[in-house]
């Protein structure tokens, strides 16, 4: 495994899953409330993509990786001040929005037109990662077409396990219905890889790692390019929160049989 | 937790390390950072990165700046220092100042605790109401001391506020924060000098045992770590026991501010600006606030002090007694919850005044007794200390002084002591020691300091909290006979849950009618408001040091008083403590009905440096 690969992650940022959201409609369209005043945090999903990059690059030395976000700048400088301790990462920020709302086709032509314009990007070492899906819109569209637009063709989506062969191939996990995986065989790069969850816990902070990082994301932040994102023929028909039904309840040490027996209550109930 | 000292510890080295981004460190960072970024002055130079400016880091506990903080009122004279338009720069949820108002609330429902004195003085209200301002069961006061006003200040979100300073702060490059990185220690050389810090391990049961992806916390050594980590502070308190306080101060007053935010319905009469502030229920001992934000938003809350001599103060239910009180329901009823929060508020201002520096150290904030305990005000004046201490760095940076207790002395403490932050502080130093005897009396003494500038005062002498905490059977000696209290506690606690509920209803006070917007459940409030949560890898970070104290205990005070129900009675009469549900407000700290065998100024609990919390940044 001796490849020095590039790699680049595609990651949004998405309001901290711990607020309580509400739909708005704003002068230019569906909105979340006071959207600029919820904390955010980096797309769980793309997360996932960064860690198992940041593992990669580790293990396979002369590797590198960007980050690349299309985000508010001021949020995403916010989220850096964490994320920025997890992994060694060189940010390529835009400057824009990230909400749901955001049309998925525009957001993956910044993002691809960002990658292409990375100073010595070589596309024979080039693996794309991001989010199977996004926290802030289920849609699962964005990274397929990121991947349309760098024309890599070999794209997999719900990967939980990315493997690399001596020979340059890699064997990918992709999470299929049933709850089990498809493993597929790809020659060689460029490929682009949506992950799931992936196997790895969220690496632990690292001041070392934080400050060589934050030398060139400010830098980067402060002349992040802004992109419009116009919208057009976009319109959505309606907005709303699933219903939901709060019922809190917090046991510690439950056992999963009698959890499952006071759902399988309460649904009938 | 330090973790083992056998580890083999990664370290780094920077010129000042800071600990803790509360509104002091914020002031310390703005002033420096300003100071870095002036062009016309001499540059300042790094002595571990020669070459380049002063290496700055700040390690904040919460997971984002701006978690964990609370809502204010503040005249802002110190915030307008260092941002002269600060209200044209668009931070969220800030309003000038508009109508104040001080209320007397009556108790509407005859529940609270009212000394003679005090009901003699509702029958007076009620008797003379038509000639005076009373409103649904409250009279609004006709005038109040200019001691107690904030003309010309603003109302604050310190939650967005400090979000926003952090954003100016990181934009400019000059300084680093990083929340989510508890700091566990100052490291302390042979010579008593402070050498700069070791961050929390990460990868821990627990206990603080190594456990899967241990990972030893870093030492950042910096010729300066700046303490400014609040009152509960682990390393406030840590450089306390190591180095002692000073003659005559001690930290023995305190407060749980309890706060909800709330948006209000359509048709509220309330204006941006407009400010409230209550007392007289639902305990007599128990202050009340209400601050409007724009877009018909505000912060509201109570504050439970150390002297209200009671083993089962809860600030979260007398919080919803307090909002269902009829001056103050028909303002918010239709209301919906959007945060909430805890903390805990260092009450004795100046007399609580720790050792400000020494040899490798300063501490700035409410953590160094600026909190001024008669006008209520402390953001302000936190801030404020913190600016003083970046302009005496400067000076030393500059004249490449080392940062020895002398020079410290020299710089930052005299600018301290010439400032409007020590003088008032002084005026204000016994203005509350009244309130040892009292609500009355508290209250008298308050007026007489403030009117006369400090030189009249109620003498009073301050007590440890835990000297001061009747037992169950005498608290409620007049409301429940005494075998009953103890059987509703040991009922209570039998199933593993706080008494103060079972106790309240019992002694009279009606239940809580749950709508599901304002009124629900403790752990609703967690979820809904304050969004609670521990990332897992560390360890507890509250302890009971001493169990046989706590098999012993009969006032487990320090469940009853939980904000966030995080500490429950145990088995073998040993609390529990969950983590996930934990605000870190550092109420258990000063909630603890026995003192500690090694220090009586210490209660038996430790409050240790830890992760998570908070996860709104609205409060």
């Amino acid at each position: 495994m001796n490849t020095a690969y590039q790699i680049v992650v595609c990651a949004g940022i998405v309001p901290d899953p711990l607020q309580t959201l509400e739909p708005v409609t704003g002068p230019s369209g569906p909105a979340l409330k006071n959207e600029m005043m919820l904390p955010s945090v980096l797309d769980p999903w793309a997360g996932h993509a960064l860690y198992e990059a940041a593992n990669l690059a580790r293990n396979c030395p002369g590797s590198k990786v960007w980050l690349v976000s299309l985000s508010p700048k001021v949020k995403l400088q916010q989220v850096m001040m964490t994320v920025a301790q997890k992994a060694p990462f060189e940010l390529v920020p835009l400057d824009g929005p990230s909400s749901g709302f955001a049309e998925a086709a525009e957001v993956a032509a910044a993002l691809a037109q960002a990658i292409e314009a990375i100073a010595g990007l070589d596309k024979s070492r080039l693996l794309v990662f991001g989010g199977w899906e996004s926290a802030s819109r289920g849609a699962g569209a964005t990274m397929q077409m990121v991947g349309e637009r760098l024309g890599i063709v070999d794209q997999f989506q719900g990967v939980d396990e990315l493997k690399l062969h001596p020979d340059g191939s890699l064997e990918i996990a992709e999470r299929i219905e049933g709850g089990r995986h498809q493993i597929s065989r790809c020659a060689g790069l460029p490929a682009l890889l949506g992950w799931a969850t992936g196997n790895l816990p969220e690496p632990k902070n690292n001041p070392q790692t934080g400050m060589a990082n934050m030398r060139g994301a400010i830098p980067a932040l402060q002349k992040a390019k802004p992109v419009k994102l116009a919208g057009d023929g976009l319109s959505f028909a309606s907005v709303a929160l699933p219903k939901q039904l709060r019922e809190t309840k917090i046991v510690r040490n439950a056992a999963p049989e009698d959890i499952a027996k006071e759902i399988v209550a309460w649904i009938k109930s | 937790m330090t973790g083992s000292p056998n580890v083999e510890r990664p370290s780094m080295d920077a010129d000042v390390v800071c600990v803790g981004f509360g509104p002091a460190t914020a002031g310390f960072l703005t002033a420096l950072s300003q100071r870095l970024s002036e062009p016309n002055a001499p540059p300042l130079e790094s002595a571990v990165a020669p070459g380049l400016p002063p290496q700055v880091l700040c390690y904040e506990r919460a997971d984002d700046t701006g978690f964990g903080v609370s809502g204010v009122v503040s005249q802002a004279r110190a915030l307008r220092a260092s941002f002269p338009e600060i209200e044209k720069n668009g931070i969220p949820m800030a309003a000038p100042i508009g109508e104040e108002k001080v209320l007397y609330l009556l108790d509407p429902i005859g529940a609270s605790r009212r000394s003679i004195a005090l009901q003699l003085a509702d029958e007076c209200v009620r008797a003379f109401k038509s000639a005076l301002r009373f409103k649904r069961e409250a009279l609004e006061l006709p005038w109040t001391p200019a001691f107690l006003h904030k003309r010309g200040g603003m109302v604050l979100s310190m939650g967005q506020f400090m979000q926003w300073v952090g954003a100016q702060l990181q934009s400019q490059g000059t300084v680093q924060i990083w929340p989510g990185t508890p700091v566990s220690q100052a490291l302390i050389n042979d010579k008593n000098k402070v050498t700069g810090v070791r961050l929390l391990d990460q990868g821990v049961d627990k206990n603080g045992l190594a456990a899967e992806g241990f990972t030893p916390g870093m030492d950042i050594h910096a010729a300066l770590t700046v303490v400014g980590d609040g009152p509960v502070g682990p390393i406030g308190r840590q450089l306390d026991e190591c180095f002692g306080m000073p003659p005559d101060c001690r930290a023995r007053d305190w407060a749980i501010g309890m706060k909800f935010v709330v948006d209000l319905p359509a048709d509220t009469p309330l204006k941006p600006g407009t400010i409230l502030h209550t007392f007289g229920f639902p305990e007599p001992e128990i202050f009340g606030f209400l601050y409007t934000h724009p877009d018909r938003v505000v912060s509201l809350g109570i504050f439970v002090p150390s002297w209200f001599d009671s083993p089962v103060r809860t600030a979260y239910r007398y919080l919803q007694h307090w909002m269902l009180h009829p001056y103050l329901w028909r303002l918010l009823k239709g209301g919906k919850l959007r945060s909430w929060g805890a903390k805990s508020l260092a009450e004795s201002g100046r007399a609580g005044e720790p050792q400000l520096v020494g040899d490798g150290y300063a501490r700035i904030g409410e953590g160094s007794g600026s909190t001024n305990v008669l006008t209520g005000s402390g953001v302000d004046e936190a801030w404020a200390t913190g600016v003083q201490l970046a302009e005496a760095v400067a000076e030393l940076l500059k004249a490449k002084q080392p940062f020895t207790k002398e020079n410290l002395e020299a710089t930052y403490v005299r600018r301290r002591r010439e400032s409007w932050v020590d003088s008032e502080a002084r005026a204000a130093a016994n203005a509350r020691n009244g309130f040892q005897h009292g609500v009355i009396p508290g209250l008298f003494g308050m007026a007489l300091a403030g009117l006369t500038g400090g030189r009249l005062f109620i003498p009073g002498k301050s007590r440890r909290p835990w000297d001061r905490i009747p037992s169950l059977e005498n608290y409620y000696r007049d409301r429940i006979p005494e075998a009953e209290a103890r059987a509703i506690r040991d009922d209570c606690y039998a199933r593993g849950i706080a008494a103060h509920g079972a106790l309240m209803d019992r002694a009279g006070w009606p239940a809580i009618p749950c709508d599901g917007r304002l009124l629900m459940s403790h752990q609703d409030a967690l979820l809904v408001g304050g969004k609670v949560n521990a990332p897992p890898g560390y360890a507890d970070h509250v302890a009971f040091l001493f169990q046989d104290r706590c098999r012993q205990c009969e006032t487990k005070l320090c469940v009853e008083a939980c904000s966030g129900q995080a500490i429950s009675p145990g088995a073998d009469g040993i609390p529990n403590f969950d983590r996930d549900k934990c605000v870190h407000c550092g109420a258990c700290l000063w909630n603890c009905a026995s003192p500690s065998p090694e220090d009586s100024e210490r209660s038996a609990i430790s409050f240790r440096a830890g992760s998570g919390g908070l996860h709104s940044a609205e409060n």
